[in-house]
C-alpha cells in the first residue's frame, strides 16, 4: 500500500499551527536576509520596515516587494544571503523573457526542495515499487533535477532521462516499466502521440505523470490523461523560489497544495499591490521562508491566480492554489486585446484538432498581424478541399470567438512545428515593441 | 468495381510535393494519375498508383497525413466526344461531381477518367448502362 503523505506531520498540520509556524520563520528569515543582503535591508529602509516590524505573518504586507527587475539587477550575487562557500548549486530560469536569472542554493535549501518533490510524486502514488522516468530537461533548468531528486527521496528508482531523443525514451519505459512520467506538458503530448504511432502503447507501464513548467489547459490534461491512459497532475514552481514543488496537485486534481511550510503565498491586486481576500483573483506573490542562499520576500511571480483554503479531501492542510489563468508574460497584446495562448489550445482541442500551434505575431504598417500555424491532423483531413477549408473556417471562427480578435490560421504539415523537447516555443512575437 | 485514391495533405511551401513523391519514389511507387487542388496555405494531392498499399505505408512513414478514398475510374476512347458522354450520362441521372481528373493509359490506347461522386454505387449503375466500361483496381495496377 502506497503512502499518502510523504512528511504526514507537515502536510496534514492544523492550519492555526501551521500558521504559528509559518510565523516564527518569517520572523527568522527577515531577520537573516537584513543581516546578509544589503540590497533588501536598502529597499526596507526605503519603506521605513525594520526587522522589529515583522513580528508574524499578520506584518507580512509591511515588507517591500521583490520582482523579476530586482533580480536582474543584483544579477549574479546581490540577493545571495548565504556565504558562497556554503553554496553547492546554482539553477537558472530558462531567459525566455529576457536575461537570465541565477539562483543559489545551500545543501539545505537542495534537500528542502527534493523534499517538496517527494510530496508532489508521493501524492500521485509513487513508492519505492515506483519506475519514476524523468524528461524534464537536466542542467540550469530545475525540471530534472527537481524532479529527480524527489523520486529519490520517495525512494523510486530513477531513470534520469533528460529531454530529447524520444525513441530511447519510448524504448526505456517498455524495456524498464516506468510508471511515473515527469516532464513538460508538451513534451507529454509529444510521447503520446510518438507512442501511439509506434503502436506500443500496450507495453507501456505508465499510470501517473507530474507535468509542469508550462501553462496547459484541462483540454490538454484530458488530451494527455486519454492517450496514455494516465492521471496527470499539476506541478508548480519557479527558478527563483526553487524549482518545482512549490506547490502540487493531490488526487482531487482541483488545485495545487503550496508547501505552506517553505512558501507564504499572498494574492495582490497587480495594479496596486494591495492584498487580496482569500478567493478573489490577483497576482501570485510568494515569500520563501526556510531559503538560506537565495531567500525572497514577497516576490511577485506575474502569475494570475486564486487561493482556496477550503478542506480537501485528501486531508492535506495546506492552501491551494488554482492553476494560474496565464502567466501575465505570457499574455500577447494584440491589437489592444489581450490573448493567451492558453485560450488557443483550447479551442483547438474543443474541434479536435492537435494542440500542436505557433502563434506568430508581426507589425506592417503599424497594424499587428496575427498568425496561427495549426498542424494538420488526420481528423481533419478529407480528400475534398472544400470540407478541410469549411474546416478552417470553423476554426477561425472559433478562435475569433475565444478571442474577439481576428487570427490568420495556416494549417501546416504534422510535426512541422518545432517541439524544443524542454518547452514549447508557442510564442514568436516579431514585433521588438520592448527592445 | 471502386479505385482506390490516395489523397495527401500538402503544406504550400517549396519542396512539399517533392517530398511526398520521393516517399512514393523511394518505395518504389508508380504514379499512374496525379491531381492538386489548392486552397491559399495548403493542397489536396490526390494519386492513382500501382500499389495503395505500399504507397500508404510510405506516407505514414515519412509522416504525411492521407487518407484513402473510392474513386470511380471510367475508360473513355481516346477520341473527341468521349469525355462529354460521360458527363451528360451522370448529368441526366441528376449526379454531380465532387472533382474530376483524367489521364490517357498508353497500354490501352484509352483515356481513363478518374471520378468522384456521393453515391459511388448509382453512379457506376448509369455508366454501366449507357456502356461505358469501368477500369478495376487489378487493372490500374497492370497499366
Amino acid at each position: 500500500m502506497a503512502k499518502k503523505y510523504y512528511q504526514p506531520e507537515i502536510e496534514t498540520m492544523p492550519v492555526e499551527q501551521l500558521k504559528a509556524l509559518q510565523s516564527e520563520r518569517l520572523v527568522k528569515q527577515v531577520k537573516h536576509v537584513w543581516d546578509n543582503v544589503p540590497y533588501y535591508r536598502a529597499k526596507m529602509e526605503e519603506k521605513g520596515v525594520t526587522p522589529d516590524d515583522i513580528k508574524g505573518i499578520e506584518d507580512l504586507h509591511k515588507l517591500p516587494f521583490v520582482t523579476k527587475d530586482d533580480l536582474r539587477e543584483a544579477y549574479p550575487y546581490g540577493l545571495l544571503a548565504a556565504p558562497l562557500k556554503d553554496c553547492v548549486r546554482i539553477h537558472s530560469t530558462s531567459g525566455t523573457t529576457g536575461k537570465r536569472v541565477v539562483a543559489f542554493y545551500t545543501q539545505n535549501d537542495i534537500d528542502l526542495w527534493d523534499d517538496c518533490c517527494a510530496r508532489a510524486l508521493t501524492a500521485v502514488g509513487a513508492d519505492e515499487e515506483d519506475v519514476v522516468h524523468v524528461s524534464y530537461g537536466y542542467g540550469l533548468f530545475t525540471g530534472g533535477l527537481g524532479l529527480h531528486g524527489g523520486a529519490h527521496k520517495a525512494g523510486c528508482m530513477t531513470i534520469p532521462a533528460s529531454s530529447g531523443n524520444t525513441d530511447r525514451q519510448i524504448q526505456f519505459m517498455t524495456d524498464l516499466g516506468s510508471t511515473i512520467l515527469c516532464c513538460t506538458p508538451s513534451y507529454a503530448a509529444y510521447l503520446a502521440e510518438s507512442i501511439e504511432e509506434r503502436g506500443v502503447k500496450d507495453e507501456i507501464k505508465l499510470k501517473a505523470g507530474i507535468f509542469g513548467a508550462e501553462a496547459w489547459t484541462e483540454e490538454m490534461r484530458r488530451d494527455i490523461e486519454n492517450k496514455l491512459g494516465i492521471k496527470a497532475y499539476d506541478i508548480y514552481g519557479l527558478t527563483e523560489l526553487s524549482g518545482p514543488g512549490v506547490s502540487f496537485e493531490c488526487e482531487e486534481q482541483t488545485g495545487m497544495h503550496i508547501n505552506e511550510d517553505h512558501f507564504i503565498a499572498e494574492i495582490i491586486n497587480p495594479e496596486t499591490g494591495e492584498v487580496l481576500p482569500e478567493g478573489e483573483k490577483g497576482e501570485l506573490v510568494f515569500t520563501s521562508i526556510t531559503k538560506e542562499a537565495f531567500p525572497l520576500l514577497r516576490y511577485r511571480t506575474k502569475d494570475l491566480c486564486i487561493l482556496s483554503r477550503k478542506p480537501c479531501s485528501c486531508g492535506r492542510t495546506h492552501i491551494k492554489m488554482r492553476k494560474p489563468m496565464g502567466r501575465s508574460d505570457d499574455m500577447l497584446i494584440i491589437r489592444g486585446v489581450n490573448v493567451f495562448p492558453s485560450q488557443i489550445e483550447t479551442v483547438l482541442l474543443n474541434e479536435g484538432m492537435t494542440p500542436n500551434y505557433q502563434i506568430i505575431v508581426d507589425r506592417k504598417n503599424n497594424t499587428d498581424t496575427f498568425d496561427i500555424n495549426v498542424e494538420m491532423s488526420q481528423e481533419m483531413f478529407s480528400d475534398n478541399l472544400a470540407e478541410v477549408t469549411a474546416k478552417e473556417k470553423q476554426l477561425v471562427a472559433s478562435l475569433k470567438a475565444m478571442l474577439g480578435i481576428q487570427a490568420k490560421v495556416h494549417l501546416v504539415a504534422p510535426k512541422s512545428i518545432t517541439r524544443s523537447e524542454g518547452k514549447a516555443v508557442r510564442v514568436i512575437d516579431k514585433r521588438k515593441l520592448y527592445d | 468495381m471502386a479505385v482506390k485514391q490516395i489523397s495527401v495533405f500538402v503544406e504550400n511551401k517549396s519542396g512539399g510535393l517533392a517530398d511526398i513523391t520521393k516517399a512514393l519514389s523511394d518505395a518504389n511507387v508508380n504514379i499512374r494519375a496525379l491531381s492538386l487542388s489548392e486552397a491559399t496555405d495548403f493542397g489536396v494531392l490526390r494519386l492513382i498508383v500501382d500499389d495503395v498499399f505500399a504507397a500508404g505505408n510510405a506516407l505514414k512513414e515519412s509522416g504525411h497525413i492521407y487518407n484513402i478514398t473510392d474513386v470511380l475510374a471510367v475508360a473513355g476512347e481516346d477520341k473527341p466526344g468521349s469525355i462529354t458522354k460521360i458527363f451528360t450520362v451522370l448529368a441526366e441521372a441528376g449526379m454531380s461531381l465532387e472533382y474530376a481528373y483524367a489521364f490517357f493509359a498508353k497500354s490501352q490506347e484509352k483515356a481513363i477518367m478518374i471520378i468522384k461522386v456521393a453515391d459511388r454505387l448509382a453512379a457506376k449503375k448509369v455508366l454501366k448502362e449507357a456502356g461505358i466500361p469501368l477500369v478495376k483496381e487489378e487493372e490500374i495496377a497492370k497499366l
